[in-house]
């Protein structure tokens, strides 16, 4: 490819018109309308986390009054897991990637694509404006009869903007499905997908079942808050604890719709960088489908002492414990691919290594909760904030921030610095552990979660906690300068910068509108490293 | 069961505690050892298979049947002792002992109110006597709560409009924690106690001290008069409604054929819902006293009703029987 001096078109400078952005039906443009948002959304809820670390670093809460408090730690939830966690992987790479790694020249249905980011957008808009009405309390999970009958924020605004959202979930899934189904290169059986694919295949399904009960459940808080039809307020006749059940029946799957499609990137970084084909394919691949199947089946784990049954409990720990398995799978097989690899530490390396570290840690950890005697103890307190933050942090987010340097060049056609992405990979490591680790601590200590003022003997570690934080949002401003200051002055990127396998690496970068001049015939495996290179 | 104690863990203050820091150690060992497993293979492997030249191309690997099921069911096997174990303990905390004394404890938006049989009450504060079974019974006025002593290792949600109870038996006299576990607004951080552990005869003469107030059956009896609920249940016949005798713990048969066992859920059922469950026989005429009774009244009216006997009518001093499921 050394059509330097040509002038080519591609998908980003095609059009300039704020028009070819905002009604564009081209897969990638979405992407690019999903990568701003998240992003921006990342840093307000990463400015609230800041906060809360900041009032947790004194006993007394002095810093900001308890309704700010509890306000803060509700919109970071509800920001990073309805605005960012959810949609990130998926709808910024998956939306980039899906079609052209399938040789596919869009979306089965590119125009339902961009309804779904206006779903995301008018999701975040209610959120927004909710924040600035005053805020909501009631923490990311909606409790009832807190949320129903309790609170005064803004929760039927809020509510509002996580319905709206999910509809962004549904429409994605319902596209990423079919386009996989249908929109296959010639050649491209199921068993030479990427498992890229069949990661964020199986995040679709569980967003298009679950997500619509979340709905259900949103929808009838509402109800009850604005016409008092009694449903789960016993006051009004209704029954507190079903609502947890409804929220857990989708909110856990979705703790899958977050990791699985980041488990796509792992299984992509790891090949690409040991130059091997994953070890094991169909079992990495098989193994993300039984995590959408079992994910389905273990929402009461998050009651064993929420007056649930007994009976129910041993039935949940049971089944929670056999959804660990296929995630150990993911983690050993990973690991084998590096065996007589030929391994390189590029920066999107460093993150998938990082990856296997703390969803390790974060998976191991989760274990501990599944042990009913134990969740006893250790539930809704810091424990469980350090493990889901090192499966949803250490695990989401190191595979998006991998996939994102991964593809970047394509994405951008330029190259990032590789030295400042080395450090602030590393430095994102070291100060996760440091901010999440003391809480694993804490939370057996018994400091309850959610909690604006603590018991002096906690202090310790949560002084540590916040130091590592400090450090954590270091590491996250980085990228963000390096990689802004690349889209213009970064290195020109050729096709393939990695000498990877796969199809996006055969077109341009950044690739053409409309992906593939000619549909591409796929006659080989996905990660054919062995054979001869494509040099790009 | 004393363990050395687990660093970075609360004092075990309690039969259970010891148990569930073993069942940690335990979990904590397996996590070493495989978290030290992965860490060191990836290690070696990156060493080891380092990138030498740019057109390298290592051979393709296809992947190990035999691999992939010793790497499934190893875990699982392990997962399986943890299931069994950990679920042996969850059982433990269950099912309190026949003679555990019952405590009432009603959750509010911001505090803990409590309430000993004898009648002494106390708001963020528990007293109990040392290595004697507590079995409290709990519900909320308001938002769901939850009762949580780190010491004992024990905590349960305290769920408006229904009773769920959690038990613990003191090994070492103390003062302890007492947290609201669950989310429950403002307050939420604000809503913690202490659980005193004191031994027996101490704990004897401070239910003494304080206010003399009537033993909840007492005040339960009395709320059953004042009320006016004898004027329907009473044992002569004509009575309107059930007599209520004996009734706890039992069987009731019901007008739509079902038969429920008159708990203490169902009793307070029948006290803000008369009509959710009609006794067989008996016309749907009762009403609701929800907003007249307060969570405390009901518990005392709940206690009374358990201490009457069939026929007779006069209070039994035996323990109340076996502990419903929360
Ligand atoms: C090895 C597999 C895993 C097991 C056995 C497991 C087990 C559990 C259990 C039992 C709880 C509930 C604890 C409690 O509330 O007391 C829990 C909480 C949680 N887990 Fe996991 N987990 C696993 C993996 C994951 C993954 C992959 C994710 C996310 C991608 C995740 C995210 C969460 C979240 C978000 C919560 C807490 C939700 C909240 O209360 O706000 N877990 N986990
Ligand atoms: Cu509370």
């Amino acid at each position: 490819m050394s059509t330097l001096v040509k002038k080519i078109k591609h998908y980003l400078n095609a059009s300039y018109e704020l028009r070819s952005w905002f009604g564009t039906v081209d897969h990638k443009r979405i992407a690019i309308l999903y990568l701003i948002s998240v992003t921006l959304f990342f840093f307000v809820g990463g400015f609230f986390a800041v906060m809360i670390r900041l009032e947790l670093l004194t006993p007394a809460g002095d810093l900001v009054s308890s309704e700010t408090y509890n306000k803060l730690f509700t919109m970071h939830g509800i920001i990073m897991i309805f605005f960012f966690l959810i949609p990130a992987v998926p709808a910024v790479l998956g939306n980039f990637l899906i079609p052209i790694m399938i040789g596919a020249r869009d979306m089965a249905f590119p125009r339902l694509n961009l309804a779904s980011w206006y779903c995301y957008i008018g999701g975040a808009l209610f959120a927004t404006a909710a924040m600035v009405t005053g805020g909501v309390d009631t923490g990311w999970t909606f409790y009832t009869p807190y949320s129903s009958t309790y609170s005064n924020g803004a929760v039927v605004l809020t509510a509002l903007g996580a319905f709206v959202a999910g509809f962004s979930s549904i429409l994605t899934g319902l596209n990423f499905i079919v386009t996989i189904h249908k929109m296959r290169a010639p050649g491209m059986t199921w068993f030479r997908l990427p498992l890229f694919i069949w990661s964020n295949y199986a995040a679709s399904i569980i967003m298009v079942l679950a997500t619509p009960v979340l709905g259900a459940a949103i929808f009838l808080v509402f109800l009850e808050r604005a016409f008092h039809i009694g449903i789960f307020d016993p006051n009004l006749g209704g029954d507190p604890v079903l609502f947890q059940h409804l929220f857990w029946f989708y909110s856990h799957p979705a703790v899958y719709i977050m990791i699985l499609p980041s488990m796509g990137v792992m299984s992509e970084l790891v090949a690409a960088f040991s130059r091997k084909r994953v070890f094991g394919y169909d079992f990495v691949a098989g193994s993300s489908l039984a995590i959408a199947v079992l994910g389905f089946l273990v929402w009461g784990h998050h009651m064993f002492v929420s007056s649930q049954s007994m009976y129910a409990g041993f039935v949940f720990s049971f089944l929670s414990f056999l959804v660990a398995i296929p995630s150990a799978i993911k983690v050993f097989n990973w690991t084998a691919t590096l065996y007589k690899g030929s391994i390189s530490l590029q920066t999107p390396m460093l993150y998938a290594l990082g990856f296997i570290g703390l969803f390790t840690i974060g998976g191991l950890t989760g274990l501990f909760l599944a042990s009913l005697g134990l969740d006893v103890h250790v539930h809704d307190t810091y424990f469980i904030v350090a493990h889901f933050h090192y499966i949803m942090v250490g695990g989401v987010v190191m595979g998006y921030l991998g996939g994102l340097h991964y593809w970047w060049p394509k994405m951008t056609g330029r190259l990032y610095p590789e030295f400042w992405a080395r450090i602030s990979a590393l430095n994102i490591f070291i100060g996760f552990n440091l901010t999440f680790f003391p809480q694993f601590l804490l939370g057996y200590m018994g400091m309850p979660r959610r909690y604006h003022a603590y018991p002096e003997e906690f202090q310790v570690l949560n002084v540590m906690s916040t130091a590592g934080a400090s450090v954590l949002a270091v590491g996250y401003l980085i990228p963000m300068i390096y990689m802004l200051w690349s889209l213009k002055y970064g290195k020109k990127a050729p096709a393939n910068p990695w000498n990877a396998k796969g199809l996006e690496w055969t077109i341009p970068s950044p690739p053409p509108v409309h992906n593939f001049d000619e549909i591409p015939v796929v006659t080989e495996e996905a990660y054919a490293y062995a054979e001869a290179p494509h040099r790009g | 069961m004393n363990l050395p104690t687990v660093p970075f863990s609360p004092v075990q203050a309690s039969t259970l505690a010891g148990q569930v820091d073993l069942l940690y150690l335990y979990l904590i060992a397996v996590s070493v050892f495989f978290t030290c497993v992965i860490f060191a293979t990836v290690l070696f492997f990156t060493l080891k298979y380092k990138r030498r030249s740019e057109t390298e191309r290592p051979e393709a690997i296809h992947g190990n049947l035999l691999l992939e099921i010793t790497w499934s069911a190893i875990p699982l096997a392990i997962a399986m002792t943890m299931f069994t174990w950990g679920s042996i303990l969850y059982f433990k905390g269950w099912r309190a002992p026949q003679n555990a004394e019952e405590i009432f404890v009603v959750g509010k938006q911001w505090m803990w109110k409590i309430q000993h049989p004898e009648g002494r009450r106390e708001i963020n504060e528990l007293h109990v006597p040392v290595d004697h079974p507590i079995r409290l019974k709990m519900t909320s006025e308001d938002v769901i709560h939850s009762f949580f002593v780190p010491a004992f290792r024990v905590k349960m949600d305290v769920v408006p409009g229904r009773y769920t109870s959690l038990w613990f038996q003191p090994t070492k006299t103390g003062r302890y924690h007492l947290f609201c576990a669950e989310y429950c607004g403002t307050k939420h951080s604000g809503m913690i106690g202490w659980v005193t552990v004191m031994p027996e005869e101490e704990y004897q003469q401070w239910l003494e001290t304080g206010t003399a107030i009537a033993p909840v059956t007492v005040s339960g009896k009395e709320l059953f008069q004042k009320n006016r609920c004898n004027t329907c249940h009473h044992a002569e016949s004509g009575a309107l409604g059930p007599d209520l005798a004996g009734v706890f713990g039992n069987p009731v048969q019901l007008a739509d054929g079902r038969t429920v066992t008159a708990d203490e859920n169902y009793i307070r059922e029948s006290i803000v819902k008369p009509n959710a469950k009609i006794v067989a026989g008996y016309t749907p005429m009762m009403p609701t006293f929800q907003g007249q009774l307060g969570e405390e009244e009901i518990l005392q009216i709940i206690s009374y009703l358990k201490s009457l006997k069939a026929e007779t009518g006069t209070p039994e001093t035996a323990a109340p029987p076996a502990s419903p499921a929360a």
